[in-house]
């Protein structure tokens, strides 16, 4: 699955757009973790933890949308934009969402 | 009392260690900035049409940066006078260079030489108590480009990007 934020996929052309596709993934904080960002709101700096987490949680909304993507018979996703936001104290949503689109080489097309 | 000394050490703690833990971060980022200064980032949407590209993938980087206590205690008597909360300007400009590093350091291991259209995402993680923002996360996105390599390619195309592989 070939994902890109831009409009087309360079190198291949697009044969064909099967419409949007979507994936999301809402999480909470762990609290032992919580606990420790407490501390590194003393102390500044980077907290990995929330790094890592996110970055999971995105993998998900992504393996989601890919997903939805190949059920309908897509092999690209372009224009992909991610968003975020708080559901309610102590979760975040995370959602991608993209055009799903069929694409060929464009050496084979010429 | 016994409040007041938690406070004063708090602050001392935030100010001494927040410090230094800035300007150790800045440090390594002006150093991987230098680094990675090969690998070129645009907000524009299309890539060059004589450009010959192998692969595009999308590539991202993101990072959560807190604020120290002295700081946000600073932030916090600013906000009762407006003005500038210089406190928090680092903080988020920490954030935005080491995100795009990240983000170029991925592009880095596809052998892209370009990344376009890179989007910046700014969101505050923890909102929780008294409305303050303790920290902030960054996501940085952007579509890397892979140019064709002079061997693999017809040689036809290859040829316009041998000039900047030494650069």
């Amino acid at each position: 699955m070939i994902i890109t934020n831009i409009e087309t996929v360079p190198g291949k052309t697009i044969v064909k757009h099967l419409g949007m596709v979507q994936g999301n993934t809402v999480r909470a904080k762990h609290v032992g973790k919580d606990i420790l960002a407490g501390f590194k709101n003393v102390f500044g700096g980077e907290l990995k933890s929330y790094t890592d987490l996110l970055t999971e949680s995105r993998e998900e909304a992504t393996q989601r949308m890919e997903a939805q993507a190949s059920a309908i018979g897509a092999n690209a996703v372009i224009n992909v934009r991610y968003s975020t936001s708080s559901v309610a104290a102590g979760a975040a949503e995370l959602f991608v969402y993209g055009t799903a689109v069929v694409v060929e080489d464009a050496s084979s097309g010429s | 009392m016994e409040n007041l000394i938690g406070f004063v050490t708090l602050l001392i703690l935030g100010y001494v260690f927040g410090r230094l833990a800035e300007r150790r971060h800045f440090r390594s980022i002006i150093k991987r900035e230098h680094q990675y200064a090969g690998t070129l980032t645009f907000s524009a949407k299309t890539p060059p049409a004589d450009m010959a590209v192998a692969n595009a993938r999308l590539v991202s980087g993101n990072v959560v940066v807190s604020v120290d206590y002295f700081k946000q205690v600073l932030a916090g008597l600013r906000a009762l006078l407006g003005g500038r909360v210089s406190a928090y300007e680092t903080l988020v400009e920490r954030a935005r260079r080491e995100a795009i590093l990240r983000m170029k350091e991925q592009a880095r291991q596809l052998d892209a030489e370009m990344i376009f259209n890179v989007k910046l995402e700014t969101a505050s993680i923890s909102k929780g108590e008294q409305q303050q923002v303790g920290s902030v996360e960054v996501f940085a996105y952007g579509t890397a480009l892979v140019p064709q390599k002079t061997a693999t390619a017809s040689p036809n195309l290859g040829q316009p990007m041998a000039s900047r592989e030494s650069a």
